[in-house]
């Protein structure tokens, strides 16, 4: 296996396949906090913490537990259970060690166990046969390196798309449209864009 | 006998899903599928269909164990009743209608994170009797599926000029409407995600519309009623001050 394949997995989680505008993951945060660019940095940081920890995690269970025994018919309860305990565990964790962080990224953790985005990653790692491919732990550092490339991605579309509303109140906007209507025309129009890298990889 | 204002009726509890409180043009739940899914009006409703399974029955058991559960893990939980009946949805949907499993894909499973249901257990079953619950969460469900539905309509309508609803429904207006050719006006964009969030864009703003025009109208009603009752008032001070003048004449 030669590197370029991680460089291939990176580009092609973050911006050919983009996981909010192109695959729809993630729509909720997306919109609910997009307001202000500095809720969406925070944002971005815990999903990436949690998306990252979260396809290992998933990734290691599915093949030496689920697969020797016979029951990757529950995977999806087995995600959301790693999802939301290690959810758990990590807003104890950054509680103990760091205030400040606690403070910044604290609001947004609750709400990562229902960003299907985590779990869109973790049953996506699992179907795209990463493990067939390369084997079971070369697998794992492909899925691990594109789940960080779509949490990238992630992190640059909400962020641009934050920077957009903010300029978006001072606009004079038809009092129908204001607020999500107008955004998510916007959205689109980014997708659009971003249909422009297909073909990248 | 007057029911008490905090308990609306079972029929009421089921129609706000639909229009007063949408999942998705009013209360902006569930918004992934409602863009990933909605490609063409069977796979909207589709999903549609699964999610009034999942949820009418995660609303109930919730509501069943909702007295058992500490507050501390309730949402934890609460997920895994969801991951079940999403599971055995899944499975049913793989065994009875492979080519709904197909299209769906990944979204099946995704239902689990569908913050739709979540908040519906939440908010609703977890305070709410089995009964009550399983009818907000029927209601909640239809809605979601007839606004996907409406989405799914609209985005295939518009890129294919046709509805395609497995065979079912004849298409009437394939290619043409009223003898006009409209294939070159296919806009192939509204399949694909762009064309998603712009109908979903467009739909809110209508409905927003609406809901404006109407507020509109009810002010004005209610300022003319405003008025009436002042002109009123007036008129009858004026009679008793005339009356009280012809009395002491």
């Amino acid at each position: 296996m030669s590197p370029t394949v991680f460089f291939v997995a990176i580009v092609s989680s973050m911006l050919v396949n983009n996981i909010v505008l192109l695959r729809f993951l993630g729509i909720c945060p997306f919109l609910g906090v997009s307001k202000r660019s500095e809720t969406a940095v925070g944002m971005s940081a815990a999903v990436m913490f949690v998306m990252v920890v979260s396809s290992v995690l998933t990734y290691l269970i599915y093949y030496y537990i689920l697969e020797p025994f016979e029951i990757t018919y529950i995977s999806t309860i087995a995600f959301i259970l790693v999802i939301a305990s290690l959810v758990q565990l990590v807003e104890m964790f950054i509680k103990k060690i760091s205030k400040k962080l606690y403070k910044s990224l604290g609001i947004y953790l609750p709400l990562i166990v229902t960003n299907c985005a985590i779990i869109g990653i973790a049953e996506t790692n699992v179907r795209e046969g990463y493990a067939t491919e390369y084997g079971v732990l070369p697998g794992l550092g492909v899925a691990t390196v594109s789940a960080l490339g779509a949490a990238l991605g992630f992190a640059l579309v909400i962020f641009a798309f934050s920077t957009i509303r903010e300029r978006l109140e001072a606009a004079d906007v038809p009092p129908a449209w204001k607020g999500i209507p107008i955004s998510l025309v916007i959205a689109g129009i980014m997708a659009l864009a971003f249909l422009g890298l297909e073909g990248l990889v | 006998m007057a029911k008490p204002k905090k308990d609306p009726g079972l029929l009421a509890v089921f129609t706000k899903g639909i229009i007063k409180e949408n999942p998705v043009f009013v209360a902006l739940l569930g918004l992934c599928p409602a863009l990933a899914v909605t490609s063409s009006l069977e796979t909207g409703l589709g999903m549609g269909v699964l999610v009034v399974f999942v949820l009418t029955l995660s609303n109930i058991v919730v509501s069943l164990i909702r007295r058992l559960i500490p507050e501390e893990i309730m949402i934890p939980s609460y997920i895994i009743v969801i991951a079940t009946f999403v599971t055995i949805v899944e499975m049913l949907t793989e065994a009875f209608a492979p080519a709904l499993f197909d299209s769906l894909g990944i979204f099946i499973p995704l239902i689990v994170a569908n913050c739709l249901i979540m908040s519906r257990a939440v908010a609703y079953a977890s305070e709410n009797n089995v009964g009550r619950s399983a009818i907000d969460g029927l209601g909640m469900a239809v809605g979601f599926g007839l606004a996907l539905g409406l989405i799914g309509l609209t985005r295939e309508f518009l890129a294919t000029g046709a509805i395609a609803y497995g065979v079912f429904i004849p298409l009437p207006v394939e290619g043409a409407i009223l003898g006009f050719d409209i294939a070159p006006l296919n806009m192939e964009v509204f399949v694909g995600p762009a064309g998603g969030f712009i109908v979903i864009g467009v739909w809110l703003a209508v409905f927003n519309a609406i809901g404006l025009y109407k507020s509109r109208k009810r002010k004005e009603a209610w300022d003319r009623w405003v008025e009436k009752k002042k002109r009123e008032k007036a008129e009858k001070k004026k009679q008793k001050a005339m009356e009280s003048a012809g009395g002491s004449a």
